[in-house]
């Protein structure tokens, strides 16, 4: 594996549109859950146990070279929130636009080609992750990171917090990633034997919930 | 009116973004729109809009900082009929759509064509945003930069990319000069300093077929690029 590589990946500034989005945070500042570092921790703890470790297990495995549409199928069948299939689906063709010319292969070209409007974003990312020569546990900790990071820069801008609180946030909760995204790139690597059920399918039914009415908003910063 | 030269030179800069489809066949004309609020970007984009949609096939792209409101007000001024208007969200940073991550702005721009071929020119209008806003040139083929006069007549000389690097600088609102005490002389001077040779034209949209120097600079981009199929 390259480290470099991984480090490209996961990088915020991918250009790969992740910046519009808060992952659930403008609605959860706005219902008042998230006000502060601690209530921000919980959030993020929260996410990346559940729709955190469901991306991290798609990721893994779409990086272990195990058909990309089946795992597709798979992310629809764990996003049951229609607008959040939505995002996802978006997101997967403004990360695949920038992957295809990062990692150019055949891999990505054959699911764009079969997903025209878009694949779930976690399984580009693996695809992703594959193509840069990185193993289904790095692209388990790429998706797991982008969980909580993605959340935690929002609420640095909605909530005008201490960007250093926010960030030692995250360094906090180190341990907890690295735990998740083994567990993730455990299940990926049954996959191939025991089919898509044994991938982990953890929601979080109040993002489900809050993601629905945050698509509904007159007016909002972020796209979701 | 001011127009610092009659003719522009566009084919003089770089495409990054590449000018044909895969199939060969030339894409649309992109164009960027920046500046600070409120300078009249989206009022620019309006009246192109009702200037040119005779002749050309437009669509226009919003970036906004509060989810459609530019779209919107495009949509209910009827510059354009709705399908040929779609908004770009940007999570409170207009600047990083247009220039660090342009991967939704792309996304934008190709369903419009491919919703509506051929396409002739799409204006790409940024979110408000400061005197650094400039666009990739991954996502569009020109740049305008539209500052206002009554924001001072000391913003030229300030300068920052937008001023100095803008393909064109449109010093918009000149009708309120007179009443914010604007030396648009002074301005012109500083916009000739600062951009060497680069072109910039002063507009009041409030007068009649006001934007006209931006529409000529339009079409000449056009023509430029399709040497011999000026429509």
């Amino acid at each position: 594996m390259s480290r470099t590589a991984l480090l490209i990946l996961a990088d915020g500034r991918f250009p790969a549109g992740g910046h519009a989005h808060s992952g659930g945070m403008e609605a959860a500042v706005a219902s008042g859950g998230v006000h502060d570092t601690a209530s921000l921790e919980a959030f993020c703890r929260g996410r990346l146990h559940t729709a955190g470790l469901t991306a991290a297990g798609l990721a893994a495995a779409a990086a272990t070279g195990y058909d990309a549409l089946a795992l597709d199928d798979a992310a629809d069948t764990r996003t049951p929130a229609p607008a959040l299939r939505r995002v996802a689906r978006r997101l997967g063709r403004q990360m695949m636009r920038a992957a295809r010319a990062t990692w150019p292969c055949a891999g990505l070209d054959h699911l764009a080609r079969h997903r025209p409007q878009g694949p779930h974003q976690p399984v580009v990312l693996g695809v992703a992750a594959r193509a840069a020569g990185l193993t289904a546990l790095d692209a388990a900790h790429a998706a797991v990171y982008e969980s909580v990071g993605g959340p935690a820069t929002a609420a640095v801008r909605l909530l005008s917090l201490d960007p250093f609180e926010a960030t030692a946030v995250l360094a906090r909760l180190a341990d907890d990633l690295d735990a998740v995204a083994a567990a993730a790139s455990d299940a990926a690597g049954r996959v191939a034997v025991e089919g898509v059920t044994v991938l982990p399918a953890a929601s979080a039914p109040l993002l489900d919930i809050t993601g629905e009415q945050h698509a509904a908003w007159a007016v909002r910063l972020f796209a979701s | 009116m001011h127009l610092d030269h009659p003719v522009t030179l566009p084919q003089r800069h770089t495409y990054s973004a590449d000018p044909r489809h895969p199939d060969g066949s030339h894409r649309a004309l992109r164009i960027g729109f920046g500046g600070p609020v409120g300078s009249g970007k989206t009022a620019t984009v309006a009246a192109l809009c009702r200037t040119l949609r005779d002749r050309l096939s437009i669509a226009v792209v919003t970036n906004d900082i509060y989810t459609q409101e530019d779209a919107a007000f495009l949509r209910r001024e009827a510059v354009l009929p709705p399908e040929r208007i779609a908004a770009v969200e940007t999570g409170a940073c207009p600047h990083t759509a247009i220039r660090d991550d342009i991967s939704a702005n792309l996304e934008a721009v190709e369903q419009l064509e491919q919703a509506l071929e051929p396409l002739d020119l799409i204006l790409i209008e940024s979110g408000g945003d400061n005197l650094t806003a400039t666009f990739s040139r991954g996502l569009v083929d020109h740049q305008v930069f539209v500052i206002d006069v009554a924001a001072g007549d000391d913003i030229p000389r300030k300068g920052g990319p937008g001023i100095t690097t803008a393909d064109l600088l449109v010093v918009n609102k000149t009708d309120l000069a007179p009443y914010v005490g604007v030396d648009l002389d002074a301005m012109a001077a500083d916009s000739r300093r600062q951009r060497k040779d680069l072109p910039f034209v002063f507009t009041s949209l409030t007068a009649a077929d006001g934007v006209r120097p931006v529409a000529d600079w339009v079409t000449e981009c056009l023509a430029a690029r399709h040497p011999g199929a000026t429509r």
